[in-house]
C-alpha cells in the first residue's frame, strides 16, 4: 500500500506523490500540467515535460463571464496533445488551489482522466526535484471534447437560492474576515468585487487551505478531514453541498476534498461566488 | 494632479515597449531577481502585522523609513517563496519610488499593476498587488507634507 492510499481516502488514485511524477516525466501516455495563480512561476522554471495551462487566458471565455465552451476545451486538448487516454496530471502553487480549479473545470467536460500531484509545485521544489525554463511542445492531437455538462458539479445562483432556502448545506471556503464580512468594512482595503460582506444564509466556515498540511502542502488524512468537515461542520456523506469562494476557485479546492477523498456524492461549485451573491439585488445575507 | 514618479513612469513606459508577452515575462522574473528582502534594522521576524499588505496571498509586508529630506524609502519582505510576481512589484517599487517626493507617491494609481503584468492577471492576484500599491501609496500620504 502506498503512503497516499494508507490515508484512508475514498479514492485515492486521484492523487500521485511527487515520486510517481519523477518516475513518468518521459511517459507518453502522461501529461503534466501546471496551473499557478502566479503568472510568473511557470515561466521561472516548472517539471520538466510540463506544461502550463493558464486559468485567465485558456480556461475563461475571454468575453462573457463563464468557463470556456467545448470548441475552446477541445482545440486547447489538442495544442497540449492530450488524448482521451491521456493521464493528465496537475500540480501548482499555493497549496494546489489553482492545480484543483483547472481539474474541476476538466471535469465539466468529462476528462476523468485526471490527477493532482499531492503537495504541489512547493513539495517538488523543496524536494530539490529538477526544474527548467524549457517549454515543451507535444504533437496535436484529435480529441473531440465532449459538450460542458454545467449540471452535476456546478451551481448557479438561482439554485444556490433555492438550496438556501430549502436549508441545504453550504460551506464558504474563505477566510474568516471574508465571512464575516468584516473585510469590506475595512478602511484602505482594496475593493473586493462585491458590495456587501457576508456570506450566503446557513454556510458554514472551513478556510479552504485547512485541508493541507502547512509543513508540506499535502492533503490531510481522510480521518483529519472528517474531524473537519463532520466532526467540526456536521456534513454528511449523502448531504448536498455546495461550495463557494470569491470567484470559485479557492471552492475549487474543497469541492476535490470533498467529493474525492472523502467520496461526497453531491458537491457543486458555486463559481458565481460571493462576486456574484454579494452583488446581487435583494438576496438574503449573513452577517 | 501630481504625476507619477519619474522612475516608476520610465519603468512603465519601458515594460508597455515590449509587447511580445513571454519577453514581458521574462523581464519581469528577472527584475523579480533583484528583490531585497526588508533590512535586518527595519524588520526582524516576526513581522508585525500592521505592515502586512491586505489581500496580497504573498504575504508581503512594506515599510518606509523617512529620509532627512522627508521623502521615503521603501522596503519589503514576501514571504511565500512562490511569490515571483509579488517579489517583482516588491522590486520595482523600491527601485522607482524610494526618495520619490511623498506627494506623487501617494498619488499613484492603482492600476499601474496592470501597466506591469497586463491585463491578464487573476482577480486575486491583482488585488494583492494593488494592495501592496496601496500600502506605499498610504505610507507616503502620512510622510507628505500637510497641504
Amino acid at each position: 500500500m502506498s503512503e497516499i492510499e494508507s490515508r484512508g481516502y475514498v479514492r485515492p488514485e486521484v492523487l500521485v506523490s511527487t515520486d510517481w511524477v519523477a518516475d513518468h516525466l518521459k511517459d507518453p501516455g502522461v501529461r503534466i500540467v501546471e496551473s499557478n495563480e502566479d503568472p510568473l512561476l511557470y515561466p521561472s522554471g516548472h517539471i520538466p515535460g510540463a506544461v502550463e495551462v493558464d486559468w485567465t487566458r485558456d480556461l475563461n471565455d475571454p468575453v462573457r463571464r463563464d468557463y470556456l465552451g467545448r470548441d475552446g476545451f477541445q482545440a486547447l486538448m489538442r495544442r497540449l496533445g492530450v488524448t482521451p487516454d491521456t493521464t493528465v496530471i496537475f500540480y501548482g502553487d499555493r497549496n494546489n488551489w489553482w492545480a484543483t480549479y483547472a481539474y474541476w473545470v476538466f471535469q465539466l467536460f468529462g476528462h476523468d482522466n485526471a490527477k493532482i500531484m499531492d503537495g504541489g509545485r512547493i513539495k517538488w521544489v523543496n524536494e530539490g526535484r529538477p526544474l527548467t525554463q524549457e517549454v515543451p511542445s507535444y504533437p496535436a492531437s484529435d480529441y473531440q471534447a465532449k459538450e460542458r455538462d454545467d449540471k452535476r458539479i456546478r451551481a448557479f445562483r438561482d439554485e444556490v437560492l433555492r438550496h438556501v432556502e430549502k436549508k441545504g448545506r453550504l460551506v464558504d471556503v474563505r477566510s474568516p474576515a471574508e465571512f464575516t464580512g468584516e473585510r469590506l468594512h475595512m478602511p484602505e482595503y482594496p475593493n473586493e468585487g462585491a458590495l456587501r460582506g457576508g456570506h450566503i444564509p446557513g454556510a458554514a466556515s472551513v478556510p479552504w487551505a485547512r485541508a493541507v498540511n502547512a509543513e508540506d502542502g499535502t492533503f490531510k488524512t481522510a480521518d483529519e478531514l472528517r474531524a473537519i468537515y463532520e466532526g467540526e461542520v456536521g456534513l454528511k456523506k449523502d448531504d448536498d453541498v455546495v461550495v463557494y469562494c470569491r470567484i470559485g476557485e479557492r471552492s475549487s479546492h474543497t469541492w476535490f476534498v470533498l467529493t474525492n477523498l472523502l467520496g461526497y456524492r453531491q458537491v457543486r461549485n458555486y463559481d458565481g461566488s460571493w462576486t456574484e451573491w454579494g452583488n446581487l439585488v435583494g438576496v438574503p445575507i449573513e452577517r | 494632479m501630481p504625476e507619477i514618479p519619474e522612475k516608476l513612469a520610465r519603468t512603465l513606459e519601458n515594460l508597455e515597449l515590449i509587447s511580445d508577452r513571454s519577453e514581458r515575462i521574462q523581464l519581469l522574473i528577472d527584475i523579480a531577481n533583484r528583490y531585497r528582502e526588508v533590512p535586518q534594522r527595519i524588520a526582524q521576524r516576526p513581522f508585525p502585522e500592521e505592515n502586512k499588505v491586505p489581500a496580497c496571498e504573498s504575504e508581503a509586508y512594506v515599510w518606509g523609513e523617512r529620509r532627512p529630506d522627508g521623502a521615503l524609502d521603501y522596503h519589503f519582505a514576501v514571504e511565500n517563496p512562490q511569490g515571483i510576481s509579488a517579489k517583482a512589484m516588491a522590486a520595482i517599487l523600491e527601485d522607482t519610488l524610494s526618495g520619490a517626493p511623498p506627494e506623487q507617491v501617494a498619488a499613484i494609481p492603482q492600476d499601474i499593476v496592470y501597466r506591469i503584468f497586463g491585463r491578464e492577471l487573476s482577480m486575486g492576484k491583482s488585488m494583492g498587488l494593488m494592495g501592496m500599491v496601496s500600502m506605499v501609496a498610504n505610507l507616503a500620504k502620512r510622510a507628505a507634507p500637510s497641504p
